[in-house]
Formats: C-alpha cells, structure tokens, sequence
C-alpha cells in the first residue's frame, strides 16, 4: 500500500477524469460515462492499494484488476498510462489501428492489462480463478475486479460468485459500479438488479456498501475494511455511482454511455474538471 | 501395459494420462463442470485433491476460471460432455481462452453421437466445426485410447489454447503404446494406392476395416488418422491428392465444417481430385444406440466401401 493523502488520490482521480475526455475525444469513439463513474475505486486501486510494478507488468506477485466492464478502459489505461506502463502519449492513440489501446482491453496488445474483456459477464470468473490461483501456491496478491450494475443481469457473474464463495477467496474484491444506468435506460427500465450488494451477500459475499462510490475517503474507508477483514468471504463494494461524474453535461445521463465529445462539449468538461482540483 | 484386446474409450485414455501429467507438474488443473464421472476425471479427483476444480454446472464460469488460472501459470483442463465444452461454453473460449491465446484444454467425453441414448440434447455433431472457426484454437480428436493418452500428453506440453475431444464408448485399440503422435501431424494407419480413407476418433477403425474388405477386392486404400483438424496436415491431405487423388472422409460428425470440409477446403484450393464426406448427415440424432445412430447416417464399414468402389 502506498502512502498517498485522500486529497492527493482526488486530485489524481480529476486528472484521470480529464485523460478519459481527453481520449474519447481524440478517438471520436468510446464509453465516458462509466469510465467517470468508476474514477475513484481504479484510482484507489492503482495510486494506493495494489501492489504492482509498471516496469515488471507480469510480475508474479502483483495484485490483479480485472475490468470486467471492459468498455470504460479509458479510465483504466489513464491509470495504467500514468502509472508509466507505456509512454503518455499514447494515451492519444486509444482505438486506433495499431495501438495497444483497444476498443476494449487486450491482455496480449496493453502491458498492465491482467485479462482481454470487453464482451460483459465474464470478467468476474477470470478474476476468480486468478484468486483461486492465488490460494492453491499461497500467494498473498489481492485480486480486484469492476463489475457494472448493467453487466450484473449477465448470468455468469452469479455462476463466478458461486465459485468464489465455495473456494472462500477473501482475495477478491469486486466492486460493483452501481450508476443505475445502461444502454437502453435506466437499470430499472431495462432489467430491474433490485439490491445487487444483497444479492452477492446471499451468495456468501461480505456487503460493503459505498454510500458515495464517488466520495474518495468512502472509497479508502470501504477498501481498509475490505482488506482488514480475512473471513474467507469475498467482498463485494456496492459503490453508489453517478455515471458520467465531474462533467455536468454527462452526469446520469444515458446518452453519454458511448458517444464523444465535440470540440466545445471537450472544452467545457475540461473547464469543470479543472476547477475541481483542490490547491 | 494395456491389454491390447481389451475394448477401451478414448475418455479413459485421457483419465489415465491427466492423472499421471498432473503426478508431475502441479499447474496441471482440471477444472470440472459436474460431469468428472462420466468424463473420467474421478481417479485425478481422489489422487490429486489440491488440482482438481469443481465450479459446478456452469461451464461458462469454468471456462473463465480456467482462463484467469492460466493467467496464473496453471494449466488447466476443463473437463465436460463435447455438447456443453463446445457450445454453452463457446463465447468464453473465444473471448477469454483464444483471444488471450490463454493455456487452457477444453477436454470434453461424449464426442459424436456416442451419448447415443441421451438423445440429441447431448450429441455434439457441430462441436469440432464451431471451434475450429475460432482463431488460436487446436482442434483433436484421438482414435483409440493409447492415441488419447499420447495426445492428451502433448496437448499438456504444447502453449496454446486446445479443445481436446474423447468418446464415450469402448472401442478396440488400434495402436500400442510404442506409437507416437504428434499434434497438427497425420498418422499414417496404412499405405495404398487406389483410394485414400481420412479418417479420426471412433471412425478411424471402421475405415481399417473397410480397408480390409477392399484389399479383399483389389483395392489397395490407404488409411490417415487425421486427429488434428486443427491446424489440419495440409501436406498429408495434398499428398494423397497428388498420389491417389481420389479421398474419402469418414468421421463421427457433421459433414458440415469438421474433417471432411477442413479436407475439402485443401482439394478445393488445389483445383484437382474427389472427396466423398462420410459423416453425419446435417441432421439431428435421437435416442438410439450408437451403430445405430451412426447407421443411419450412413457412416458404416458397408458405406466406406461402397463409396470407394463408387468413387
């Protein structure tokens, strides 16, 4: 764990904000909104919790972040990007030919990427048998993995839960990126999750719920908890999310799901993104 | 040493040699899906507790967990009927197995239309079509249960993503122990000059009986073991076209897209020689016996032979 102050992972979580606006708009293409909701459990993730090392991106030893909701890899790469395991600038070339920065994240193509995702529903059992690896050779990596609230009507997440749960693997935490919106609407329109933190707890998880998933000191305090508590129960991170977060236009808007800012929309989220970084 | 005139499934060959891969290298897995009894995966379960899997019936979830072990350096075999490895579990294999080029063996038993009596749900014709479709993935079938033992050792100690598959039913043995294979590599069962049988898993035998019954004619046929259709020995397939040119293909699958296409593709492209595919006619099974079954669609000794007089 690094030593690292709430105010600083905030401002990290704006700058990567403003990467992930940056990206789309200089592909014309891709997911912003729920790669702003998922802002600050990949910022905790990466600038304070996990054990990694960009220089040695398949380091045994790492801990592992699976996107299972691979569309918001913006975000993930900003954080991957900065973290310097591959140049900047290559940040600029998310979706287009040749670059490692795929549509959806590739494992064979993006150093720092633990599994390829992007088709959604699978993520969670990839994540499950890194943690069950974990647990055969008796290593003390933490496995993490974002899962949407959309992606959970997909029924192999509950199969992975299943699994997880026999196989007590209180490595694993999942966060679940509960912004109630998805494609075609509301969560509620759409396919109605009810409370999916009580759902996993069903399935034998440990419930933490994140109040504000998009307040950072939450975050922290539910990740101490997480990882403070070794009872051979996965955890679940039920992060109350605003899709589309820091940017007003985007906030709790459907439509921002997968579409890009034009040049005046990327100036005004830049402006705004701006203005919340703490002095 | 198995007793060669002792009727044995290829699914037993691979429950022999899991067990015996898995003695030596602890990253060898087997992730089941319920089904290890009927797969044959019981003696690595009561032998090697620590790595053996069971995700339950959810052969999605196996195939994700298999990838994410892999992931890890393990080397898992995802053990299920062909029907389920295949299909239930086919958008995992791609996206999580192939796409990743992951370490992973899909090792399924009841190949074919061997669940004979299950009925169609549990038959897999398009099984061996399907995944050979998808980029990275090795596609195997072995004839009898020392091949599958070979087979299912070189699957262990080949990279790659693998999809193994094994049949339900005890079958004569066609080669001892000495024999080697090698994946991606045709064995030749037996040279001849007229006609060329290409044949793999359970049909392999028939096509060396009717080889016999030919012989008995005048016809000299020469019989391939074609247990890869992925990647497919072109240069055995273009061999026999150069030489014989006329080719029969015989397998306990869909004419559609499994061995018989694969070979075709190879005549097609090369503008000269016949194929006639023996094989499952584009048709659902029922609940029947196996010969029955296999009957029915016309993959028979009789219809081998007759097929070569013909052709």
């Amino acid at each position: 764990m690094k030593d690292v102050s709430i105010k600083e992972l905030k401002n990290i979580a704006t700058d990567l904000r403003m990467k992930v606006v940056d990206m789309v708009w200089k592909a014309q293409s891709g997911h912003p909104g729920g790669s702003l909701s998922a802002a600050e459990f990949v910022t905790a993730c990466y600038f304070k919790y996990m054990n990694v090392d960009p220089k040695n991106p398949n380091w045994a030893d790492r801990d592992r972040f699976v996107l299972s909701k691979g569309h918001v890899c913006p975000i993930q790469y900003a954080a991957l990007g900065t973290l310097g395991y591959f140049p900047i600038e290559t940040l600029d070339t998310l979706r287009k030919e040749g670059s490692p920065l795929q549509g959806h994240p590739s494992m064979v193509k993006c150093p720092g990427i633990d599994i390829s995702t992007g088709s959604l529903g699978q993520g969670l059992a990839c994540a499950v048998g890194m943690a069950l690896a974990g647990k055969m050779d008796k290593k003390d990596y933490m496995v993490y993995c974002a899962v949407g609230d959309g992606e959970a009507q997909e029924g192999e997440i509950w199969e992975a839960a299943n699994t997880a749960h026999k196989y007590g693997l209180d490595n694993l935490v999942v966060f679940v990126d509960w912004n109630n919106l998805q494609i075609d609407g509301t969560c509620d329109e759409v396919m109605p999750n009810g409370d999916l933190g009580k759902k996993f707890e069903a399935f034998g998880w440990e419930n933490i719920v994140v109040e504000d998933g998009n307040d950072m000191e939450q975050m922290c305090a539910a990740m101490d908890k997480a990882l403070a508590s070794k009872n051979g129960k996965p955890k679940c991170l039920y992060c109350k999310t605003v899709k589309g977060k820091g940017v007003s236009y985007m906030e709790n808007s459907c439509a921002w799901h997968g579409i890009a800012p034009n040049d005046a929309e990327r100036e005004q989220a830049i402006n705004e993104l701006k203005a919340q970084i703490i002095a | 040493m198995s007793d060669m005139m002792k009727n044995i499934a290829t699914r037993d060959g691979f429950g022999d040699e899991i067990v015996a891969l898995g003695k030596e290298n602890k990253n060898i897995l087997v992730v089941d899906c319920d089904i290890g009894k009927s797969c044959k995966s019981t003696k690595f379960i009561h032998e090697l507790p620590d790595q053996h899997i069971n995700v339950g019936i959810a052969e999605q979830n196996g195939a994700g967990v298999a990838a994410g072990l892999a992931t890890c350096g393990k080397i898992p075999f995802v053990v299920t009927y062909a029907a389920f490895g295949s299909m239930r579990m086919c958008e995992m294999i791609r996206q999580e197995i192939c796409y990743t080029n992951l370490n992973v063996k899909i090792a399924c038993s009841h190949g074919g239309v061997t669940p004979a009596n299950d009925g169609a749900s549990h038959q897999a014709i398009e099984d061996m079509g399907i995944l050979r479709t998808i980029p990275k993935m090795s596609v195997i079938m072995p004839a009898d249960y020392n091949s599958a033992r070979k087979l299912v050792r070189a699957a262990a100690e080949t990279y790659g993503p693998m999809y193994l598959r094994f049949t339900r039913d005890a079958i004569p043995q066609i080669y001892d122990e000495s024999v080697e294979f090698t994946i991606g590599k045709a064995h030749l069962v037996q040279d001849g000059k007229d006609v060329a049988i290409i044949a793999n898993g359970d049909t392999v035998r028939l096509a060396i009986e009717a080889a016999k019954e030919l012989a008995a004619k005048g016809v000299s046929a020469k019989v391939l073991d074609m247990h890869t259709i992925k990647p497919l020995d072109v240069e055995a397939v273009a061999d026999c076209v150069n030489n014989i040119g006329k080719i029969i293909t015989v397998e306990d699958h869909n004419i559609l897209n499994g061995l018989g296409s694969a070979v075709c593709e190879v005549v097609a492209e090369m503008g000269k020689g016949k194929v006639k595919r023996i094989g499952i006619q584009d048709q659902f099974g029922e609940s029947a016996p196996y010969e029955r079954l296999l009957a029915k669609n016309g993959v028979t000794v009789e219809n081998i032979v007759k097929t070569a007089l013909e052709l």
